[in-house]
This record gives C-alpha cells, structure tokens and sequence, in this order.
C-alpha cells in the first residue's frame, strides 16, 4: 500500500519514509499506527473514531472519488475512521469497485457490507451500524454532492459543544448550493420555510443529508423513525428535538449533479408535503 | 403535545379572544372603538404574514449563495483522484 500524505511538520526520519511510499517501510502498513507513534500536533488518537456510513446504488463512477476524498480529508486531519460501503446490489458493478478500493486502502478503512437489493435508507444505516467500531457515525451522500472537506469542521463543531449530532446546512452561513436554477432555489427556500413555521425544528437545513451522529443517539433515532426518504431525514432531526437532543450546525456547500441538470419534479413535492404534515401531525 | 395541536390550541385561544370583543359574547359592553378594530383583525393578520412570508422567502431565495467555487474545485479534484488512483493500480 502506497500513502500519499502530506505531512508539513512531522519529524524528518518519519517524513521520508511516508513521501516516498517505499511499501517495505512497516509503518506505513498502517496509518493509524503510524500517527500513534508521531510526537507532532497533527496526532489525534484520543480514542475517537469515526465511521463514515455510504449506502450506493449505481455509484460505480463516483464511488472512488468520494472514498479517495474521505481518506485524503480524514488522513490529513489524523482522526480515526473507517469507511462502510452499504452497495444495494448495484447492477452497475459497484461492489466490485468497492473490491478494489479495499484492496488499495486495506480492509480496516473500507468495509463491504452489501445487501441484496434496493432496500431503504433506514435499513441500510441499521446493517451499517452493525459492524461500526467507531463511536460517531458520519452519514452523506456517496455521490460527491457532498464533499468530505467539510468533516473536520462537523468534527471541531461537535466537540466544541459536545453536540449529540452535527448537521450540515445549505441555508446559513456560507453554507449554498451549485446546480440550481432560480425555480429550483424557490421550491427549496419555499419548503424549507415551511417546515420551519409548521414544525419549528430548531435546525435550518432538515432535508439535509450530511450528518455527524454519537452512535448511540443514531442508533436510538432510527428506531423511533418511521418515514422513508428524504422525509426519513427530517423525522430524525424532529425526533432528536422531541427527545432534547443537542444540534449543532455546519455551513457546507451542496454541488448537485455536478454534469446535467438537477430536476424536482411533482412526484417529490407531493410525497415531501405528505411527510411534512404526517410530523405535523404526529410529532 | 403534537404541533397541529399546538396550532389547534392557539388559533382557538386567538379565535375566542377575538370573538368575544367583536361580538360582545362576555356581555361587558365594550366600546364600539375597539369593537370595530377588532372585526378586521383576523383578516389583516392573515395579509401581514403571508406579506412576511413572501418576503422572507424571497430574501432568503435572493441570499441563497451559488457554490461557484466549490464545484471548480470539486472538478480539479476529481481529476486528482483519477490520476491517484490509477498510479495505485487502480482500474476504473
């Protein structure tokens, strides 16, 4: 295995064996070990560890690029993590990509758990979990709209107020989105307002899907969570309010469908103003 | 309690309050001043918030940044993580 890792201050005899990625140096078998054994300040085994939770259908393009970001973002940040691979039976072959990035990254960063179909969201965080050995739990998309750059900010956010989960948010901030025309920009301001005055969610961005989670508070969440979708998302912040959890907020960019054009189309707005007032009315 | 209950709750509290100046349902005599500020009352309330709102999700709509920046970025590094992973041996 070969690291490209940039590390501007760590010690000379350490920095040339990692730079030049000679595979026959033992330390760089293993990343994590590696920084356990660094004195510089960039070191951050304080005994959390972060699993990153990546349900796919049809990702096999951006599958790779999405697992070549975590690793970058999470390795120049030194925090522990891993990465789950939820594949739903892709016909496109992802599982087979997924293969061969365990193979370059090692089997303790990336891990398979495949199903054999298209199954839900729910269902996919709860057979992620299963394996999980971290104590927080990432979840976001896999299809680069979101952009891992942001995981060190949820990171430093959570531990500044000991946040029960950290959400990403496309409203405040400078937190935007790229890919948008107005008509689409409108029906999200419009929604969104809504959901605020009706459900008063205390949390700016709730369809959002870019989320740090303790791993128990997901793991309590999702059992009390009935919707399915992106309305699935929205009920787990209603909960997390209801049981007097605390949120915290990060700005983040949303680069939707980065070729072609984004679409909304009726299907969605109706099924979205049927969530919404099934909370309403139930929460 | 759920929030269409809470909603419930408060446009009735509202609706009594409003119903028993403008119909004088408490038999207090109030002023016919008051009585005829307050008939109009619902419906002005009505006009302001959906002014508010619309003007709140336009301002909102018109201050919704465009992540220009970020997607360049996005589209370098992708071509990064191309060349990356094929020198890793990897095959797309």
């Amino acid at each position: 295995m070969a690291f490209t890792l940039k590390w501007p201050e760590v010690d000379r005899k350490l920095c040339v064996s990692v730079t030049s990625g000679s595979p026959s140096h033992s330390s760089n078998s293993n990343s994590s070990s590696t920084m356990a054994s660094r004195t510089s300040t960039r070191s951050r085994t304080n005994g959390d560890k972060y699993s990153v939770l990546l349900p796919t259908y049809n990702e096999r393009e951006n599958l790779p690029l999405i697992v070549w970001l975590l690793v970058k973002y999470f390795g120049e940040s030194g925090y522990e993590y891993e990465i789950i691979v939820i594949d739903d039976g892709s016909p496109d072959g992802t599982l087979e990509i997924a293969e061969q990035l365990q193979k370059i990254y090692g089997e303790d960063k990336i891990l398979l758990r495949p199903r054999a179909k298209k199954l839900g969201l729910g269902t996919a965080y709860i057979h992620g979990i299963k394996h999980t050995t971290g104590n927080f739990i990432f979840i976001m998309d896999a299809d680069l709209s979101h952009h891992p750059k942001f995981i060190p900010e949820f990171i430093e956010k959570q531990k500044e107020g000991n946040y029960d989960l950290v959400s990403g948010t496309r409203y405040q901030g400078n937190g935007g989105v790229y890919g948008w025309d107005v008509r689409r920009k409108l029906i999200s301001r419009g929604a969104n307002f809504l959901t605020q005055v009706l459900l008063r969610p205390g949390s700016s961005d709730l369809t959002g899907s870019f989320r740090l989670y303790k791993k128990e508070v997901l793991e309590g969440l999702i059992e009390r969570c009935v919707s399915k979708g992106y309305v699935f998302q929205m009920e787990m912040i209603v909960r997390a309010r209801q049981l007097d959890y605390s949120i915290g907020e990060v700005p983040i960019s949303f680069v939707d469908r980065l070729y072609g054009e984004s679409k909304l189309g009726g299907n969605e707005i109706v099924s979205f103003m049927k969530g919404l007032l099934t909370l309403f009315a139930t929460t | 309690m759920t929030k269409l209950l809470e909603w419930v709750f408060g446009v009735s509290v509202l609706g009594a309050a409003w119903a028993c100046v403008t119909f004088d349902l408490l038999s207090v005599s109030i002023p016919g001043a008051y009585r005829e500020v307050a008939w109009p009352l619902p419906l002005y309330l009505l006009v302001s918030l959906g002014c508010y709102s619309l003007a709140t999700v336009g301002y909102r709509l018109a201050t919704f940044n465009d992540c220009e920046d970020a997607a360049k970025e996005l589209q370098a590094q992708i071509k990064e993580a191309q060349e990356d992973l094929r020198k890793k041996g990897f095959k797309f």
